[in-house]
């Protein structure tokens, strides 16, 4: 399947430098959101699992494989949309501020 | 071979979460990062349907709707003081999803041929993908409080963390001599029991640390399981959020003055026992609403050292209300962040921005720190650890080495908190007996709403 795995070992030490030197000049402050990024971008898991799913050959393999369909989704949707709802509020111009407040207050 | 054009397209993909990891590190670009990285986990899931031979794609569909509606539904209802647990709890069933993938491609390798990297590359998402699912829900438990936030440490710990990681080894051999089912559960039963160990001596105070890295170890597995499927995206985007995650939890260890190490396994040497939970019957001096609004209504310069109590008790828009009339009044006023106040670093930035604070009034510790000897009024409130001096004085001590804000330095210190009881990391706080220390006990938000209604009539 993997025909030469040099290849591929190559591709992981670059990816290893890249990863590391995007991130190198983070502030502080927005450790919690990167944090939450990069949790929400592990979630492409996602497609590892829609392929075993889907090349199943027996049903308790397609059940197996469902759960992990369901918990990558999990992972990789509610990630994004955590990270969105933190970010939104670093980044809310005044207008859009009074009216979500409005919103918290009424229920 | 897959074709031309996915290949380009998990290409894309993969430089849109390069693209991302780089957006989340500036508050500019850091939202536009983010939508930029779902856009292409989105493409990448597109390309998966199109080009793979998809069978069962009406279940398959049904379990991404099921998961998507989880998610978003967790996400959007999640109070933003839960955030730390559910970042936890996302993290985790993403590793135990990158286990259960390894586990059926061992089911098919093994009727085949395999080779032995393939092999290795099973065991290891078998085994760190528990790991990262079991600590992650222990995590979980600790950040919800559903366990006990102290270390937890038992006699015989490292020889069982020993004897787990010479298991761990021998499965792994094990699985790659002779590909079977029995090697693979062991393993992931070693590793859940690994990652329980590996979170447990770990004090309420570093449970974040631990999400950070149970987070890189999940994007490992992913890694793994790209070289094991064959697909060029997941090791990329699993090998990205690996080192990213790795440096970025040496980054959130740094800015608490802390060594992995340290956290990790800190409790093992058996300090944390110090202060334990006694709660002493040493004097204090407590005052209510209206007398610190006196000695607020008098000061020129007031430092506030907001905590997680602040959240928790939602206080943090009346404390903006309170803030605002100071500065009426003429006092200046600032927020003193500590990098690692609330549950995770910059969690405090996220809470107040939320309660409108401007971003300015935010200030980071390096900068206000040396003005506290400044101030009128260090106010701290539903803060503990991240003043408490016994991060300086008290070798042995959980925080020890922990920078602190020196509000002690100030005039006047006033604590407002629920009651006598140590904060999250377990340790008696010197401070609250110092003879400038005053006590203002009481739900956060009803006694700022009184601290608030007193300094009007002040005003008026």
């Amino acid at each position: 399947m993997n025909t030469d795995p040099i290849i591929w070992l190559t591709i992981f030490v670059l990816a290893i430098f890249v990863g590391v030197e995007v991130i190198s000049k983070v502030s502080s402050t927005l450790h919690t959101p990167l944090m939450s990024g990069a949790n929400a971008i592990h979630g492409v898991i996602l497609i590892g699992a829609i392929l075993v799913a889907g090349t199943a050959q027996s049903t308790p393999i397609l059940v197996l494989g469902l759960i992990a369909v369901i918990l990558a989704s999990i992972n990789m949707v509610g990630g994004f949309v955590v990270t969105d709802r933190m970010l939104v509020m670093f980044s809310r111009p005044k207008r859009a501020l009074q009216k979500s407040e409005r919103r918290e207050l009424e229920p | 071979m897959t074709l031309v054009w996915a290949q380009l397209g998990y290409l894309a993909a993969a430089v849109c979460f390069i693209v991302a990891l780089k957006g989340l590190s500036s508050p500019k670009t850091a939202r536009r990062g983010n939508l930029i990285g779902a856009a292409g986990a989105v493409l990448a899931c597109v390309i998966v349907f199109l080009v793979s031979d998809i069978q069962h794609l009406l279940p398959i569909l049904a379990a991404v709707a099921v998961g998507t509606a989880i998610g978003v539904l967790g996400a959007y209802r999640v109070q933003m003081t839960q955030m730390p647990q559910l970042v936890a709890l996302f993290n985790g069933v993403g590793g135990g999803a990158a286990a259960i993938v390894a586990f059926i491609e061992l089911i098919e390798l093994s009727a085949g041929t395999a080779g032995v990297f393939d092999l290795i590359a099973t065991a290891f998402t078998i085994l760190v993908g528990s790991v990262s699912f079991a600590g992650s829900v222990v995590t979980f438990l600790k950040l919800q409080e559903l366990m006990t936030t102290r270390p937890v440490v038992f006699a015989g710990y490292p020889i069982l963390y020993g004897l787990g990681l010479l298991a761990a080894l021998g499965f792994t051999v094990g699985l790659v001599l002779m590909p079977s089912l029995i090697f693979a559960v062991l393993l992931a039963a070693v590793g859940a029991g690994l990652g329980v160990l590996l979170v447990l001596p770990v004090g309420g105070a570093d449970v974040p640390i631990v999400i950070s890295l149970l987070n890189a170890f999940t994007g490992l597995t992913v890694a793994a399981s790209g070289y094991l499927l064959g697909n060029i995206l997941l090791l990329v985007a699993g090998t990205l959020v690996g080192s990213a995650g790795t440096l970025l939890t040496r980054l959130m260890a740094n800015a608490m003055g802390r060594s992995l190490i340290n956290i990790l396994f800190g409790a093992l040497k058996g300090g944390s026992t110090l202060g334990a939970t006694t709660v002493s019957d040493r004097p204090v001096k407590s005052a209510g609403p209206a007398d610190v609004a006196i000695l607020l209504a008098y000061a020129q310069r007031v430092i506030i050292v907001p905590g997680y109590g602040l959240a928790v008790a939602q206080a943090q828009h009346t404390l903006r209300q309170l803030v605002d009339l100071l500065q009426e009044r003429g006092a200046q006023v600032d927020y003193a962040i500590h990098p690692v106040a609330g549950r995770m670093p910059g969690h405090m930035n996220v809470l107040l921005a939320e309660a409108q604070v401007p971003y300015e009034q935010l200030k980071e510790m390096d900068e206000i720190d040396p003005e506290f000897k400044q101030a009128d009024v260090a106010l701290v409130i539903g803060a503990n650890d991240v003043v408490n001096p016994a991060a300086e004085t008290t070798p042995g001590a959980p925080i020890y080495g922990m920078p602190i804000l020196h509000a002690n330095q100030a005039r006047q210190v006033v604590f407002m908190k629920r009651s006598m009881r140590p904060g999250f990391a377990g340790i008696e706080n010197e401070l609250l007996y110092q003879p400038s220390t005053t006590l203002l006990f009481g739900d956060a938000k009803d006694t700022m709403s009184k601290l608030l209604a007193e300094l009007k009539a002040l005003t008026v």
